[in-house]
């Protein structure tokens, strides 16, 4: 009896009640944190305070006294710091998007060819996955900078077809330059694209209610091609290249892309290539093996399996994760700063030693990583509820 | 109709063997490289790539290599690989500046991680459920080596580098970031709004951003944020950052796990009368935990190669030793030598770990 009692009385104390220890609990830990913001916010006026720096994102508008030798849009060293951050930022999408595409070809090649039913293709995949996701990402910018460091100097520049040159500036390539009528051209190729978008799916709907079959691949191949290739030639080519030319010192002409630029895009091409090509071949074994045998059952061959079949329903297993490697391709670009690639980071880096406003550009930063990060969350969380709305 | 075509059997035929096409190494061949004239091809096309790199590299990697010499100039000349800063640097690529007649505490460490490791391992261990007790104590027993004191000769952190740096870091990370991992994804799916905010905004936080602007924050701001009389050493507060870094990670796994636990275990636990952390400690989380092997394996895999990190805040790993080491005149020139040995001696840990991580998954999957 005593015992009852006992946990009778208990029950009734705070300590067991649920309710109240959830609310005690919390009272707790946002005190704690605020004790500890409190404690921080305190200390770094303080230490501020003795350092003679104050706070504010007014230094965004001062000079930045520094030269950054990559720069999409207009930079020099009387610029100021936000256009030096903004110059850092357009370089780190730039390398994100070119890393994101050629990892994605890549990475669906090689994920792909895991698969193959030819031993030699598969293990062949199988080392490259393996050897790249195994190893540092860092090793691999800086073992790729290093290789590209050690080519030849540009007076005796490596040459493919006397149009690009290797060399340790980087690659320099022959640079597009458009002439009047060229924009023609475009415009007639994105209409083709237009119309064979509704000839395709044209076809499709005869075929499904007639049976009969339309050669929609040919006729909407000439419309994107074959057309604005005639009018190019029409026109006269109104496209035409500047090729570069070895001069005693440098080139003469042509686009130059940075050392620092194709190692950190090699790098993450190959490492997140190689995560890719893990998503892809997860997603293929995801999909029941019976779809494959209902299509060949269907008669269908197995490149159209593949494509009609398989594809589409492993795209729903794969997008998820891929949109995470895109998202962790553009945060790894960030090891930019190791070979002098001169994107968000690093620019802030320099901005912060000339400053020393510390902790507004590690707010910069995190603000910036975190806004891209949450809006592909917000995409892949979007995309996943029309995903699964098409499913059901 | 003609005799022969219609025979009856009157007795049994005996079992052949396949045909000979279709077994053994003539079967597997033909199966697997030789299916059709596209593989057949490409097959032809494999054997191309690899005569095209693999001679080559083995020449320029062993045969063609130097290995005995104080400088690079003793591979002056020659064509191979050279390999001689191995057996003049080797210390320094694994210990850092850690002092050369103290460097058998670390090798005491590092074996002794063996012991420390197996009962979790491989948990058919004998004597596996004693062995967790030295698992437990061995991180104060390698801290105790690795910085000395109480007779000891003390070391500070400063000295610590090379692959030893890599490995502490990553040990302590991998050690420390399971138990706030498993509070977070717990913190995560509380009915308590303020505890769930707060583990929401962590996790999200660190798991937006790169690791490097965590580095430069604890390198730079931590100092900053602290008052100045109180100092923390360089190496701890980069185990601090790197370990609330893959906690985030961490608590997304595990999460992951606890979700892929059926409702009934909860509410059988609720039944039981159990509280709540006894129901998370003996029914929820060993199973959860379980689920969520592969992906703890890859977030500590991760981790590990995350720490080379270190070198964008000044601290000497085995890469910034090897990137240093490329830079002096006695050794310009050995950068891919170098890096190569070091992305061998990381894809040997990451690779065996991925590996066991792969023959765990296929237990837990039969056992399922």
């Amino acid at each position: 009896m005593a015992e009852i009692q006992k946990s009778e009385s208990s029950s009734g104390s705070l300590w067991t009640n649920e309710r109240a220890r959830g609310i005690v609990s919390q009272v707790l830990l946002v005190g704690g944190l605020i004790a500890v913001v409190w404690f921080l916010v305190f200390n770094t006026n303080k230490n501020l305070e003795q350092a003679g720096l104050g706070l504010g994102f007014g230094f965004l508008a001062d000079q930045a006294f520094f030269e950054i030798n990559q720069n999409l849009i207009e930079y020099s060293s009387t610029s100021t710091f936000g256009r030096a951050l903004l110059v850092g930022l357009l370089n780190t999408l730039l390398v994100s998007v070119l890393g994101i595409i050629t990892a994605t070809i890549v990475g669906f090649v090689m994920g792909v060819l895991r698969l193959s039913n030819n031993w030699m293709i598969s293990r062949m995949a199988g080392v490259y996955v393996e050897g790249t996701r195994n190893v540092p990402l860092l090793l691999q910018i800086i073992f790729w900078w290093t290789i590209l460091s050690g080519l030849p100097r540009v007076a005796d520049s490596l040459s493919i077809g006397n149009a690009v040159f290797l060399n340790n500036r980087g690659v320099r390539f022959p640079a597009p330059v458009v002439e009047p009528g060229f924009g023609l051209v475009i415009v007639t190729a994105i209409i083709g694209l237009f119309v064979a978008l509704i000839i395709s799916g044209w076809a499709t709907r005869r075929r499904i209610a007639t049976g009969q079959g339309f050669p929609s691949l040919w006729v909407n191949l000439m419309l994107i091609f074959l057309f604005p290739v005639l009018l190019f030639l029409m026109l006269g080519r109104p496209l035409s290249f500047d090729v570069p030319v070895p001069g005693r010192f440098n080139f003469s002409g042509g686009l130059n892309i940075t050392p620092e630029l194709v190692a950190l895009w090699w790098a993450l091409t190959l490492y997140t290539g190689s995560f890719i090509a893990e998503t892809v071949r997860a997603g293929i074994l995801a999909v029941n093996k019976g779809q494959t045998e209902g299509a060949y059952a269907l008669g269908l061959r197995p490149g159209q399996t593949m494509r009609k079949v398989i594809i589409p329903q492993a795209l729903r297993v794969i997008v998820p994760p891929l949109t995470s490697q895109y998202l962790n391709l553009t945060k790894n670009s960030s090891l930019a700063i190791v070979v002098g690639y001169q994107d968000l980071v690093s620019v802030g880096n320099t901005a912060l030693n000339q400053s020393g406003h510390s902790i507004e550009i590690v707010a910069i930063w995190l603000a910036v990583y975190l806004s891209l990060s949450l809006s592909t969350s917000a995409f892949m969380n979007w995309y996943n509820s029309r995903v699964a709305l098409v499913e059901r | 109709m003609t005799e022969g075509f219609h025979r009856p059997y009157t007795e049994m035929i005996l079992n052949r063997a396949a045909p000979a096409s279709t077994v053994g190494i003539v079967g597997w061949v033909r199966t697997n490289l030789l299916s059709s004239w596209v593989n057949v091809g490409l097959t032809l096309l494999g054997f191309y790539v690899i005569w095209l790199i693999v001679p080559p590299l083995l020449m320029w990697a062993f045969f063609d290599a130097t290995y005995v010499g104080t400088d690079r100039f003793a591979c002056e000349g020659e064509i191979g690989a050279c390999w001689v800063f191995l057996d003049q640097r080797i210390g320094q690529f694994l210990y850092g500046f850690y002092p050369s007649e103290q460097t058998w505490r670390v090798n005491i460490a590092l074996i002794l991680l063996i012991p420390a490791l197996a009962p979790l391992l491989f948990d058919n261990l004998p004597g596996a459920k004693y062995g967790r007790w030295f698992s437990l104590a061995y991180p104060f027993i390698a801290t105790f080596l690795l910085i000395g004191g109480f007779g000891l000769e003390e070391i500070p952190t400063n000295k610590f580098g090379g692959f030893m740096l890599n490995i502490t870091v990553g040990l302590s990370g991998i050690f420390l970031s399971l138990p706030v991992g498993i509070l977070l994804a717990l913190g995560r799916r509380s009915q308590l709004p303020f505890v769930r905010i707060f583990c929401v905004m962590f996790i999200e936080v660190f798991r937006g951003v790169p690791l490097i602007t965590m580095m430069f924050t604890a390198a730079m701001l931590l100092p900053l944020f602290l008052p100045p009389q109180f100092s923390m050493d360089l190496v701890v507060r980069v185990i601090i950052v790197v370990t609330a870094f893959a906690s985030a990670y961490m608590a997304e796994v595990i999460r992951g796990g606890l979700a892929g636990i059926d409702r009934g275990q909860y509410e059988a636990a609720q039944a039981l009368g159990l509280s709540y952390w006894k129901s998370m400690g003996l029914i929820i989380l060993p199973q959860a935990l379980k689920y969520s092997i592969p992906g703890i394996v890859n977030t500590f895999i991760a981790l590990f190669k995350d720490t080379t990190l270190v070198i964008v805040i000044g601290l000497f790993d085995i890469l910034n030793i090897g990137r240093s080491m490329v830079a002096n005149p006695d050794w310009l020139g050995l950068g891919i030598e170098t890096y190569a040995i070091i992305a061998l001696a990381f894809f040997t840990v990451c690779f065996s770990i991925s590996r066991y991580s792969l023959s765990l998954e296929r237990r837990l999957d039969t056992s399922r």
